[in-house]
């Protein structure tokens, strides 16, 4: 995976300057709040939720246990229905093929529909360096896309930015990517709007080429599916004379009928709706409507190294729902962008360390983004046990061990920065192996306390910088209970 | 070795701890969530697909054979269209009462030609209750996917009671998969600014649905 932001500081940095900044927490909180109640009230209409969402649990489980047999399904469906597949083991190669796709149409230009997977590999530099513009159209990667922003939450990628902040995006950065923004626009969210339209839709009446991701494909029949709300996914998808889908491979289910389940679950998971307002189905190609040559490209870029875990494979369930940033704790307060990946928040922390390993130093603090606190587990539609694997991950990071790296085989050293941590587990393990040593050791520190300092030297600095130590007793317990037998000769 | 024996080799390395035998995909899957929520009459399934098509900003009519050439006339003057897109199978009686040219999508018509037609009518292949969604899969009386996507008033025709269904489940059994499919619950819409929702970005802004008995 290629997409760590370039010089992204780890996780409590970066952390801490988006903390600092009162417009950032002021619109992360009122849009993750928002969605946060809407959810609820749609889910709640639905008796059978549980019944879904172990339903999807076990179709993704099921699909990535027999994960080969199915991509050779996909293959061969996709192929009997007039696509071409192409495989690609890492974001290297997927741009490759993106581009010499292109470059054999002629075209110098691609319409996207919004997609993760071709955020994570990086597809629009890789495109540009090749004289190939790619031109965002969902509304909110417009707005990250003008403002030479990163997007900083997988549904809304935008929702860092309140309307003021993206009438001024429009205003001053339209003209240089084709139309301008009408004169005296407002930040009404209907004149924002209006205006992307009226921008996006020179550019989708003579796009030749789109590029797209998929929320599924369907191993049975060859059917990718694309969920959306604006319509710009339905011009992307329909006008192009030549369709190129990126699809990570583990967004497959075995059969139609599978669509069933996801199809109720994601709207209501991610925007809180019924049903979200589009989406598009299609199967290879079909005779005088929509694209006549469709290429889809299988994405490799870490996944096999992630399912190689036993207990992280679980993250390769995702559905790119989004709902457990909106109910995490430490997501609303630190932004997505201190995550230092595409994909942020709780399953941002436990799959960008997968994908990418836990070699920089980012990727080491990211299993730390989180309180464990479970409510990411609660709503996740498809129970991925995200506070399970930020354990495993924490484990693997401090210990090191046996892990698979691009195919290979491993074995990871513990990562630097938790020698303190490390030399502190191995000392507490030997205190409480040798009893008499322990207690030796507790009353001295309870005499001694008196002297102690209020913050912690050396590594343990910047624990003690926002927390306070605990205070020592006068008195060992173990000394108080011999003393008074268990409390009841004192007081 | 290329990339696809690479990637073939690393997932099953991956999975080598997965036993030979697992158990099949029919028995890994409970089915035991619902087909439908809730138990409703047939006109409760219409009505309930009317409240949340409505819910969603659709506008919605209804109409027996009598009254449909008359109702679409008037909705089509009231956007002041000269224009109107039909699909090749639009039954003619629809529409016999219609002032405005009618347009047929031919494969010479440009996208930009396309974008001057203020509005098209088409019918649908299903409509789900539940959720208050239409479907089209490019039959003859629905047509392209282009024609319900480039103007910006559509107006479709759902036959009920015989087009409902309850919910996506049983949607799914009556749709064909090597179709083009196009889910469509309630005009384009954007929750990006703010997760403010607001009607109309790329997709048609109006859409009129008309209920027609019988």
């Amino acid at each position: 995976m290629s997409g760590t932001f370039v010089g992204m500081p780890a996780f409590p940095e970066a952390a801490r300057a988006a903390v600092d900044d009162a417009t950032l927490r002021g619109n992360l909180r009122h849009a993750t709040h928002t969605i946060r109640a809407k959810r609820a009230g749609a889910v709640a209409e639905l008796a059978d939720w549980a019944e879904l969402r172990e339903a999807g649990r076990r179709i993704k489980d099921h699909t990535l246990r027999h994960l080969d047999r199915y991509l050779e399904q996909l293959e061969a469906s996709v192929t009997a229905a007039g696509g071409t597949v192409h495989w690609a083991a890492d974001a290297d190669e997927a741009n490759r093929i993106v581009a010499r796709l292109v470059e054999e149409t002629g075209e110098s230009e691609v319409v996207k529909v919004k997609s993760m997977a071709t955020q994570e590999i990086g597809l629009n530099e890789a495109l540009e360096a090749e004289g190939i513009r790619a031109y965002e159209t969902d509304l909110a990667e417009l707005i990250v896309q003008l403002g030479k922003d990163r997007p900083s939450h997988i549904l809304v990628p935008a929702i860092h930015r309140n309307r003021g902040e993206i009438r001024e995006i429009f205003a001053h950065e339209m003209a240089a990517w084709g139309r301008p923004a009408p004169e005296n626009l407002t930040d009404t969210p209907a004149d924002l709007a209006e205006a992307a339209r009226l921008h996006l839709r020179e550019k989708f009446l003579r796009a030749r080429v789109g590029v797209s991701g998929a929320n599924f494909m369907v191993a049975e029949t060859g059917t990718l599916v694309v969920v959306e709300s604006e319509g710009n996914g339905r011009m992307c998808l329909t006008l192009p004379e030549t369709l190129i889908s990126v699809v990570g491979i583990e967004k497959i289910v075995p059969t139609w009928r599978d669509l069933e389940v996801f199809l109720q679950t994601l709207p209501r998971s991610s925007t809180a709706e019924r049903m979200n307002p589009y989406t598009s189905m299609w199967t290879g190609t079909t005779d005088e409507d929509g694209p006549r040559a469709f290429h889809l490209v299988l994405l490799d870029n870490g996944r096999t190294d992630a399912l190689a875990d036993q207990v992280g494979r679980q993250a390769l369930r995702c559905i790119r729902c989004s709902a457990c940033l909106n109910v995490c704790p430490v997501y609303e307060r630190a932004g997505g962008h201190a995550y230092g990946s595409v994909y942020p928040g709780p399953i941002g922390a436990i799959l960008s360390p997968q994908l990418r390993g836990t070699g920089s130093e980012i990727d080491a603090s990211l299993p730390y983004a989180s309180s464990l606190c479970g409510a990411c587990y609660e709503v996740c539609p498809v129970a991925i046990d995200i506070p399970e694997v930020l354990v495993h991950l924490r484990e693997r990071v401090v210990e090191g061990g046996p892990a698979v790296r691009g195919g290979n085989k491993v074995v990871l050293r513990p990562a630097k920065g938790h020698a303190a941590e490390r030399a502190a587990m191995r000392a507490a393990a030997w205190a409480f192996g040798h009893p008499g040593a322990l207690g030796t050791g507790q009353r001295l520190a309870s005499r001694s306390r008196r002297l102690h300092p209020r913050t912690l030297p050396g590594p343990g600095r910047a624990w003690s910088h926002t927390r306070d130590l605990p205070t020592l007793p006068a008195e060992p317990f173990r000394d108080w209970w011999q003393r008074t037998r268990g409390g009841k000769d004192a007081k | 070795m290329n990339s696809r024996e690479r990637i073939l080799g690393r997932v099953r390395r991956a999975l080598a701890d997965v036993p030979a035998g697992e158990r099949p995909y029919e028995e890994a899957v409970p089915r035991d969530y619902l087909r439908e929520h809730g138990e409703r009459t047939v006109e409760e399934s219409v009505d309930l697909l009317a409240e949340n098509l409505a819910d969603y900003r659709a506008i919605v009519h209804r109409a027996d054979a009598a009254d449909l050439p008359l109702l679409i006339t008037r909705l089509l003057a009231a956007r002041g269209a000269e224009e109107v897109l039909v699909p090749p199978g639009l039954p003619d009686w629809w529409m016999t009462a219609a002032d405005p040219v009618r347009i047929h999508d031919r494969a010479e018509l440009t996208p930009q030609r396309l974008d001057r037609v203020g509005s098209v009518v088409t019918g649908c292949a299903v409509a789900i209750a539940e959720t208050g969604t239409l479907v089209l899969d490019g039959s003859p009386d629905q047509g392209r996917r282009r024609i319900s996507l480039i103007p910006d008033h559509h107006i479709c025709v759902v036959r009920v009671p015989s087009q409902v269904v309850a919910s996506v489940p049983q949607a799914l059994e009556r749709l064909a998969p090597t179709r083009p499919l196009t889910w469509i619950s309630g005009p384009s819409a954007t929750s990006d600014i703010e997760l403010d929702r607001v009607e109309g970005v790329h997709g048609p802004r109006t859409l009129e649905v008309i209920l027609l008995d019988g």
